[in-house]
């Protein structure tokens, strides 16, 4: 048995947390005295790219329709890949591209996903993944029953690319698929209007979550990030409600940024936004509920009223500025 | 002519209950908690409601969980939806994604609907793949992480959110499943009338089979736990909110130094 990768690109171009799937797929062949094989869907020179790492070997899965992403296409090429590579793991990075199509691949083979983990370990030859439930409140181990392959997606961040070991020059295997019928047309890819705010340049950030409670309440967070001189955010349920514009979002679908401090005010932190701020220097979180996810990767804590905190911080903050 | 939608909404605890770890370790103490419906799947049935009232139609909330979901069904029918389906059972909201596809693949399958809607994922296991594979099982296409749709012509048009901030448009032909994400649009709330409305509207339920429910499943939950610390955060002021935000002015200023 060996063990598969999935790396991800975009018009040939490498997804980086494919090499942190890397990471987890040579951790987890270390423990089972296993190989790795990585496979690439429809681009030959990513495959050559890949073959860099310590890989058995880079299987390249080609077909016309591999082209542009589609969930059919990819499903029928990944899964004609698993079929005939035969692995005990399917290893892959828990992106929106993963969550698009890897679950119907499983479906083919009777079963879902252990996705969007954050930890394994190997103890008897038994894997065991980490995944959090409950928006982040909780983790919950889980382990694989039954017939391999067993298909794991890992929340990015939970292995580190650079730790991926590069090899001595993998084999790359080129395999024809057959697709099929492809029943989704996608357009070009696209952003929106210019982003107008660029805040991963920002040194100090507020940013304010649901706890804030009304549109109104944001001034308190205005006049802290003022008094700080840093830069107003929000995260996704501030934005989806419009209070904030969404070039404001801090997470996965928003920004990520990694300033000096961040000041999280009224936000769960749902993994979601964590992604999104967890490299910041130093975490400040003011939060109601003590079992808030935010004050995992917090430096500072306030548990309490924001209500109270934030204008006592703001005015204490000018004094040792003034 | 007109659209058969279905959506599909989960009851979850309420985001803001404060979780207890059962005895055993491997779910939440369910008494006293207090239940709302999963954000996305609110989501998708706004969503549904407006594609109903642009395309005529019809709405079918389908909710598979205990006779406590019942409190989703009739918020959605309050709402808008046209009538329900109820696939009821104590332990249905613990299924593997795939028990739960197959299961909700059988309760649904006769409609033959032209649209299925739900959440991109749950708030409570957070699977995140029920919807994706209950399509493969039906044999629809789907789209995951939608944000717009235009159901307006013979095919589905559907806008997609990608990471950092970039966005795609897939078509493809109805029927077709989509997962919705949250904000898509506001939702609405249930008027009075529609509370009294929804009185006479059809519940059916359904019980899912035996066959699928007791199949051993691919993914076990060991244990679930508090998350284990990645930092050791300082707390300030021991519960005094005011107390706190002095010290951590402070601590800010002479320890962390970024102000």
């Amino acid at each position: 048995m060996s063990i598969l990768v999935f790396i991800e690109h975009k018009s040939g171009t490498l997804n980086k947390t494919s090499l942190e799937a890397i990471a987890a797929a040579q951790k987890l062949a270390a423990d089972f005295g296993q190989q790795v094989s990585a496979v690439v869907l429809g681009s030959s020179s990513l495959a050559q790219e890949i073959a860099a790492y310590d890989l058995e070997k880079v299987i390249s899965a080609e077909s016309d329709q591999l082209a542009d992403y589609t969930p059919d296409a990819y499903a029928a090429g990944l899964e004609q890949v698993v079929r005939n590579a035969n692995p005990q793991f399917v290893i892959m990075s828990h992106t929106y591209l993963a969550r698009d199509f890897a679950p119907k691949v499983a479906a083919r083979f009777g079963k879902g996903l252990i996705g969007d983990c954050i930890r394994m370990s190997v103890d008897g030859g038994k894997a065991t993944f980490t995944r959090r439930i409950f928006l982040g409140k909780l983790d919950a181990d889980v382990v694989s029953e039954g017939e391999p392959p067993t298909f794991v997606t890992f929340q990015s961040g939970s292995f580190r690319g650079d730790q991926a070991v590069k090899g001595s020059g993998a084999a790359v295997e080129a395999m024809q698929v057959e697709v099929g019928e492809v029943r989704m047309k996608p357009e070009a890819p696209f952003q929106e209007a210019k982003q107008a705010v660029d805040l991963s340049k920002a040194d100090i950030i507020v940013a304010v979550g649901r706890g804030i409670k009304s549109k109104d309440n944001l001034a308190l967070a205005e006049k802290l990030a003022e008094a700080l001189g840093g830069d107003l955010a929000a995260s996704r349920p501030i934005c989806d409600a419009e209070w904030l514009p969404i070039d404001r979002q801090i997470g996965s679908s928003g920004q990520t940024v990694a300033p000096k401090l961040y000041v999280a005010i009224g936000i769960s932190g749902a993994i979601q936004h964590l992604v999104g701020m967890k490299n910041s220097q130093t975490i400040v979180a003011i939060n109601k509920d003590p079992e808030a996810p935010i004050f995992d990767i917090a430096d500072y804590g306030i548990v309490g009223d924001l209500f109270e905190a934030v204008p006592v911080l703001t005015e204490e903050i000018k004094k040792l500025k003034g | 002519m007109g659209m058969k939608i279905l959506v599909l909404m989960k009851q979850v605890a309420n985001k803001d209950a404060i979780l207890r770890i059962n005895k055993d370790s491997t779910w939440i103490e369910e008494a006293d908690l207090s239940f709302e419906v999963s954000e996305s799947d609110g989501y998708a049935l706004e969503e549904a409601l407006r594609i109903k009232e642009k395309v005529g139609g019809e709405v079918v909330v389908v909710s598979m969980g205990p006779a406590r979901a019942k409190s989703v069904i009739k918020d959605a029918l309050a709402r808008g939806a046209d009538r329900a389906i109820h696939v009821l059972g104590d332990n249905v909201v613990h299924l593997s994604p795939f028990a739960a596809a197959s299961v909700l693949a059988d309760a649904i399958r006769e409609e033959s609907a032209d649209l299925v809607m739900t959440g991109l994922q749950s708030d409570d296991y957070g699977y995140a793949q029920t919807g994706v594979i209950l399509a493969e099982l039906m044999g629809l296409p789907h789209a995951t992480i939608v944000i717009e749709v235009d159901a307006s012509g013979e095919q589905l048009r559907v806008k997609r959110e990608l990471e950092s901030g970039w966005y795609q448009w897939y078509t493809m032909p109805k029927p077709a499943l989509l997962t919705i994400q949250s904000g898509i649009s506001q939702i609405r709330y249930a008027t009075l009338k529609g509370i009294m409305a929804a009185k006479k509207k059809e519940i059916k339920e359904v019980t899912p089979s035996a066959e699928i429910v007791s199949k051993p499943s691919h993914q076990r939950i060991e244990k679930i736990y508090l998350p284990q610390k990645s930092k050791q955060t300082q707390f300030l002021g021991g519960g005094d909110a005011k107390k706190g935000a002095v010290e951590l002015a402070e601590k800010l200023r002479n320890e962390a130094r970024v102000i």
